[in-house]
């Protein structure tokens, strides 16, 4: 058993499976709005703001905002524990990793919100 | 046809160099690198490789022939040979020793790590713990590994974390223990496994399958070690 702290849930199965379960909400909402784009070949502002007025919609794209989020940090993780054997240094871009990701996650949520 | 090998000797060089090394194969015959690597030596004796029953069981003789690993004795010039030249080089990721000569202590400490013996805490029978026609079909595919480390060290996450990763090799027997029915340390092993290094730093790029002179599956047996973690917490 090899332990670590500073992967997403400690478990290697559980950072698996939150990878594997977050990649679908990414595909899905890609899907969706690919989906969307094309059956409204004429789109304009009013749509567009009307569809992320919707709850359901902002539900949905905070899933994929958090979704995104842990995705993403899995990754990196995974990209400095291989690429950055300075364990100082890798700390310290796994923590830059970290305070960005929080920094858009509340982002998206002004944004979202404040439609 | 020319030969391009890695050459280091500590004691002597500074740092690796590449020699070159034109050679006739004789009566123009496909022989396999091991006996190309002979008559290097019988030109040059300070060559050192390691090689023992020359038949592909032993697994002494993994090295990487023109950027692809192997074992030299039953790896013909046909296959490997391209354009009339060849560049041997030690197996990637682990300490060369001297030449094509490596330091496998890295590999090994992975593979002790799995507990590749049977564990059973039930009182041995009298005679032998029997398996079913059909338990013991579980292992084909797994118990021939020869632990030559060719897949191993074609494995960017054993490069990177050769000590953490258990690398694919370790993780093929570890699949065979938990396949194994005469084995009652299942939940042990699986628990040994569960964290985001030893069987997860696996990103199924499928080196390792690609390279196995055996033509065995490390990525499959990676893959149910995967669902029976899953299986047991879930």
């Amino acid at each position: 058993m090899v332990t670590n702290v500073t992967s997403f849930g400690r478990s290697g199965l559980y950072d698996w499976m939150i990878q594997r379960v977050t990649a679908v909400v990414l595909l899905t909402y890609t899907l969706f709005i690919v989906g969307f784009l094309l059956l409204t070949p004429d789109l304009d502002f009013n749509q567009w703001k009307s569809l992320f007025e919707n709850l359901a919609m902002r539900i949905f794209t905070l899933l994929l905002v958090l979704s995104f989020a842990a995705h993403a940090w899995i990754g990196l993780w995974c990209v400095t524990t291989d690429y950055i054997p300075m364990t100082g240094l890798r700390f310290l871009v796994q923590s830059i990793t970290g305070l960005m990701t929080f920094i858009y996650v509340a982002w998206a949520i002004q944004v979202i919100w404040g439609i | 046809m020319l030969v391009s090998v890695y050459r280091y000797n500590p004691d002597l060089d500074d740092a690796p160099y590449m020699q070159d090394i034109h050679i006739d194969i004789p009566g123009g015959k496909d022989i396999m690198v091991l006996d190309l690597l002979q008559l290097l030596k019988n030109k040059d004796p300070s060559l050192g490789y390691r090689r023992s029953c020359r038949e592909g069981v032993c697994g002494s003789d993994g090295m990487n022939m023109n950027g692809k690993n192997g074992l030299a004795c039953i790896t013909p010039l046909s296959a490997v040979v391209k354009k009339d030249k060849l560049v041997l080089r030690p197996l990637p990721g682990l300490p060369v020793i001297r030449d094509l000569v490596i330091d496998m202590s890295q590999f090994y400490a992975q593979y002790e790590k799995i507990k590749p013996y049977l564990i059973n805490d039930t009182p041995a029978p009298a005679i032998e713990r029997l398996q079913s026609p059909a338990e013991r079909a579980e292992l084909d595919g797994l118990y021939e590994c020869i632990l030559c480390a060719c897949c191993s060290t074609a494995c960017p996450s054993f490069w990177w974390n050769p000590d953490k990763f258990i690398g694919p090799s370790g993780l093929l027997q570890a699949y065979r223990f938990l396949a194994d029915s005469r084995d009652t340390a299942q939940a042990e092993r699986l628990a040994d496994l569960d964290d985001p290094f030893s069987v997860f730093r696996c990103h199924g790029i499928m080196n390792c399958v690609s390279v196995c002179p055996k033509g065995l599956n490390p990525t499959k047996a990676i893959g149910k070690i995967r669902n029976m973690l899953l299986q047991r917490a879930t």
